[in-house]
């Protein structure tokens, strides 16, 4: 009986504290943070930029690229005097690849380390992750690859205070359908994708959207998850639809062990993906087994614009690699950065993000950058061949 | 009709490992009534010393010595780690409560896993522990340009056929350990009753660390077999596949070891064809609602024997 | 007279609990309060945890799924609710009705699934049952992750912030309440009964499945409690946070304050969660101390720091506040013993 009324008791305590909540006490609002301005100039001379990473993890090139582009960049722009006559300072954590880990450093750089402008993620999942943090503290945030539409949009509304420099997913996925079925001429084509990320998931369904659209038929949707390093089930059962192309938008650790396992399998037929392709280490891992595959992606070092060539000769001298998107990116997403602060009457967040949104036909190394309404930037895309495990250039596409 | 024999080859190789890492699971619970959790990650780190070993020294080229060798190697230094295990983990609590053991056990697991993630503390000559970013199996042997061999549409990767083969002489071996020698019949009276074990003589302290060491060595190969056809490793590869294995271990009949092979294969072919024929993102649940059917139903597995609890 | 007493000795920790709650609420940084958010949701699992590896003397590892069952269900109903508004009331107020509904409706659909995994599990024991449990809770894992409703295995983000210290702290205080009165009640004494002997128990006339099953299905019922108050903090609910990493890190914090001590597991899970949270710059070596308390502490004093005692009645305690009534109350036995395991190797007789 004491223990039946014990647990009527917690109950009814639980559901008393709801009518006993004080309206006066809201939960952790925006308001109470302090503004990032005010302690920018606080922390001293120069201003603070904050960027989360993937330096070590499963994607752990993305990572490190972008954070060298940012580095580079802010380098440059230090050389020139920095901005507002202060200089720039980088402070970047690390996130693993994880998500949770992802928002966890995101909430330190806003709250904690009060940078004026947060940089990253380059995978969706973690952009994700960190975009409710910037809304939530008033911190602009600029994602550097994510290519996800739901990391600029919230339940149909723009995301005030989340960019990008970089196109979408419903482009991207578009993209790689209509070169498939006008170009390639395919008319059977199945997906493998990585159930357990948002990108993935997201630039499948694109992909699958516009296909079908185009007159193709997606005749096998396999899925798997993050860790998975056994793809023979997902790869035995496409076989049997005798597709005529693989579309993998995965990450590419992954789509290297997925490559070779299928030739191990006896599958012949190219694989094609997107963006999260773009690494060294896809080469290094896949051996080969990707000869004959395409992927579209942000740009190519071989585009022979000079500002293109001068980034890739500095970033090759700084780093000795030649620079792949994230790097780019990264690269692109720090000078627009600093650019909308020199544009800014001041550091404050919502200055600063109203500085952002009115980038237009800003040069960076990726194409020309313009945010539109939805915060995101309007740019080409480029479509990369795999020959004799190098990527080479093929053609643009553009918006 | 191809894809169903084509999930059973797949299925078959991935059975082949869970045998291979069920074997100690079931011994060590044969001698020692302990699920020994660590066993995943012992495979685990075998699969990383045959890295260390395939890559120290700028590394080498693919062929049929260096394979035995880093097979070998993997195997000594995991024989070594489930004697250092049981000597300084589990021997000290053996008179406690079986739970303070199973709870080591969880510990020592996850001190080699998130052991293994940390920021290597030096480089040279190789990072050590590996930390959180996957690395990459070193070739071991190359089959040039026709990887797998190919029956009536049926493809077998010749790396897979060849872990089979392996796998398979590795468990004769054990069975002739087991059923033919002294040391196997010590053991065999230690898992029966360790207390009349000790008062005839036999020194069961020496046979327990011997398990270990044999289970170790076992999951070591599985663990090269795996990583040379699968070449991501990172240090949370080992927790799954460890599991599973126990469930295969319980799926024969913990304890027995022709039930231990048996389960493992049959938990992967089933994998395979669960996962093949409806969706693949099951797979990891298909496995412990086998674990459950099975405790349920037949608690002491497909080949083992009921046992009547005495009060 | 003596039922208003007991009904007042479960009221007056509430009482006293909300203006303290109110005000730390009001005063507290928005980077502290979500440490202290962590804190109140681990002392939740680990005190609820207790209920099952410590009073009862199972051995659950798949607190994380029922953690999961509540945050999914609360998430589901909050975002669904999220435009709504009561009549007559302020926003405000009325978002907090209805999460005050959402978090009883992650109570109860937790409760629910203690009852399915109970049922079947608690026919097993020891080392099978920690298996089986652990099995589940991937099984609940990897159902959400091919639910299309429940966001896959991408999960469900962008939930709203509705999770404050008030919330927190009433769930803690009622986690604790119910645990003490639980452990002073009739069913407590038959908990404990199972745990020192089963076989004795039954003997005796306890219904061990009732109890082991009723004792599943509170300590389910709380940590979907706790999992639905930190998904709202984080505004996230992901399969990823709840594997069964996250069941063991509750089993180190109840193996740590000791099987079976309330005070142990919420000093424990306190402790630990701001230990860890200082250590901020090693995060890496997080799961690392994790492993090494666990091992060190079963080598050294595997019945963990407390034992089965409660904080009043260590020796140290009663010495500094030496207080007639305590002491009666520590005399008159309102802790059993040690834990005695029937499953010994070489045990049978």
């Amino acid at each position: 009986m004491r223990f039946a009324s014990a647990m009527a008791v917690a109950a009814l305590a639980l559901a008393a504290a709801g009518c006993e909540r004080k309206p006066a006490a809201p939960g952790p609002s925006p308001a109470r943070a302090p503004t990032p301005s005010a302690t920018a100039e606080a922390a001293g001379d120069s201003i603070l930029i904050g960027h989360v990473a993937s330096l070590t993890g499963d994607q752990a090139t993305y990572g490190v690229s972008s954070d060298n582009g940012i580095k580079l960049a802010i380098a440059e722009l230090n050389a020139k005097g920095g901005v507002k006559g202060r200089r720039l300072a980088l402070r970047t954590y690390d996130d693993e690849g994880i998500p949770e880990k992802a928002a966890a450093a995101a909430t330190r750089l806003a709250v904690h380390d009060q940078v004026a402008v947060l940089l990253g993620e380059v995978a969706s999942s973690r952009s994700l992750a960190m975009a409710a943090i910037a809304d939530g503290t008033g911190v602009p945030m600029i994602s550097t690859a994510s290519t996800h539409p739901r990391v600029t949009r919230d339940r149909g509304r723009t995301r005030p205070y989340v960019f990008r420099v970089c196109f979408v997913d419903p482009f991207q996925g578009a993209v790689m359908a209509k070169f498939a079925r006008e170009h390639l001429r395919l008319a059977k084509v199945a997906v493998l994708r990585d159930v357990g990320n948002d990108y993935s998931v997201g630039l499948a369904d694109f992909f699958v959207a516009r296909f079908e659209e185009l007159g193709g038929t997606i005749v096998s949707d396999q899925g798997f998850k993050a860790g998975d390093r056994d793809f023979q089930v997902q790869l035995t059962a496409i076989a049997s639809t005798r597709p005529q192309m693989i579309y993998v938008p995965a990450y590419y650790a992954d789509v290297a062990l997925i490559g070779r396992q299928a030739r191990e399998l006896g599958i012949g037929v190219p694989l094609a993906g997107g963006d999260g392709w773009d690494s060294d280490r896809l080469f290094e891992i896949a051996r080969g087994a990707l000869d004959g595959s395409y992927f579209t992606d942000h740009y190519t070092h071989e585009n022979p614009a000079p500002l293109v060539q001068r980034f890739v000769q500095r970033y090759r001298e700084a780093y000795g690699a030649v620079p792949d998107a994230a790097a780019a990116l990264g690269y692109d997403a720090a000078r627009v950065a600093a650019d909308a602060m020199s544009r800014a009457p001041d550091l404050s967040g919502p200055a600063l993000r109203e500085a952002i949104g009115k980038t237009k036909d800003f040069p960076g190394v990726t194409g020309r950058i313009s945010l539109d309404a939805s915060h995101d930037a309007v740019k080409p895309a480029v479509v990369i061949g795999i020959e004799r495990n190098v990527g080479r250039y093929l053609t643009t596409v553009e918006p | 009709m191809t894809e169903f024999f084509q999930h059973l080859v797949n299925g078959v190789s991935v059975g082949t490992i869970y045998a291979l890492i069920a074997l100690g699971y079931t011994m060590v619970y044969g001698v020692l009534k302990l699920i020994n959790f660590a066993h995943g990650d012992v495979y685990m780190v075998g699969a990383f010393s045959g890295y260390y070993l395939g890559t120290v020294g700028g590394g080498g080229q693919p062929s049929f010595i260096r394979a035995a060798y880093i097979t070998l190697g993997a195997m000594i230094v995991c024989g070594l780690l489930g004697y250092v295990i049981e000597r300084f983990a589990y021997r000290p609590l053996r008179d406690q409560a079986r739970l303070t053991s199973l709870i080591t056990a969880i510990g020592v697991s996850f001190l080699l896993e998130y052991g293994f993630q940390l920021t290597p503390w030096f480089r040279e000559p190789v990072p050590f522990p590996p930390g959180p970013s996957p690395r990459f199996f070193p070739t071991l042997l190359d089959f040039g340009p026709a990887p797998s061999l190919e029956f009536l549409g049926v493809t077998v990767p010749k790396i897979d056929a060849l872990g089979l083969v392996l796998a398979l002489a590795l468990m004769l071996l054990l069975q002739h350990i087991v059923y033919r020698t002294r040391f196997g019949t010590a053991m065999r009276a230690v898992s029966f009753d360790p207390q009349v074990a000790g008062l005839m003589g036999i020194p069961v302290n020496r046979i327990i660390s011997m398990t270990f060491v044999l289970g170790s060595a076992l999951a070591a190969a599985a663990g090269i077999i795996n990583a040379s056809s699968r070449p991501k490793i990172e240090p949370l590869f080992g927790l799954m596949s460890g599991l599973k294995a126990f469930v295969a271990a319980v799926l024969g009949g913990i304890g027995n070891v022709p039930g231990a092979m048996a389960g493992g294969l049959l938990l992967g072919v089933t994998e395979e064809y669960v996962a093949g024929y409806t969706s693949s993102s099951y797979r990891d649940a298909i496995a412990f609602a086998v674990l459950i059917l099975v405790l349920l139903l037949r608690p002491e597995g497909l080949f083992g024997r009921a046992t009547v609890e005495k009060v | 007279m003596t039922r208003a007493r007991a009904l007042l000795r479960s009221f007056l920790p509430f009482l006293v609990g909300l203006p303290i709650l109110v005000v730390l609420e009001a005063v507290t940084p928005p980077d502290f309060s979500l440490i202290l958010v962590s804190v109140g949701v681990n002392v939740i699992l680990a005190v609820s945890l207790n209920v099952v590896n410590g009073f009862t003397g199972q051995f659950s590892l798949g607190h994380a799924g029922f953690m999961a069952v509540g945050a999914y269900t609360a998430a589901k109903l909050t975002t669904a609710l999220a435009g709504v508004e009561l009549p007559f009331l302020p926003q405000v107020l009325s978002d907090q009705i209805f999460f005050a509904l959402a978090l009883s409706a992650a109570m109860a659909a937790a409760a629910l699934a203690g009852v399915l995994v109970g049922m079947p599990s608690l026919r097993l024991r020891g080392d099978y049952l920690a298996i089986v449990t652990l099995g589940f809770g991937e099984i609940i894992r990897s159902v959400i992750e091919n639910l299309k409703a429940l966001g896959q295995a991408t999960g469900l983000s962008g939930l709203p912030a509705r999770t404050n210290l008030v919330w927190v702290g009433i769930s803690v205080i009622a986690t604790v309440v119910m645990a003490y009165r639980l452990a002073t009640s009739t069913q407590g004494r038959a908990l404990f009964a199972i745990r020192e002997d089963e076989i004795a128990a039954e003997a005796m006339g306890v219904d061990t499945t009732g109890y082991k099953v009723r004792a599943f299905v509170i300590s389910a019922a709380y940590a979907g409690l706790a999992g639905a108050l930190i998904s709202h903090a984080i505004l996230l609910a992901t399969p990823r946070m709840f594997t069964f990493v996250r069941s063991i890190e509750v089993v180190v914090m109840v193996v740590l304050g000791g099987l079976g001590s309330i005070t142990g597991s919420v000093v424990a899970a306190a402790l630990l969660t701001v230990a860890l949270e200082l250590l901020r710059e090693f995060q890496a070596y997080r799961m690392v101390v994790y492993a090494l308390l666990l091992i060190a502490l079963m080598l050294l004093r595997p019945q963990g720091i407390f034992g089965t005692r409660e904080l009043w009645n260590l020796a140290l305690f009663r010495r500094l506040f030496r207080s007639p009534r305590l002491a009666a109350a520590a005399t008159s036995g309102a802790s059993p013993t040690e834990i005695r395991d029937d499953s010994t190797t070489g045990g049978a007789v």
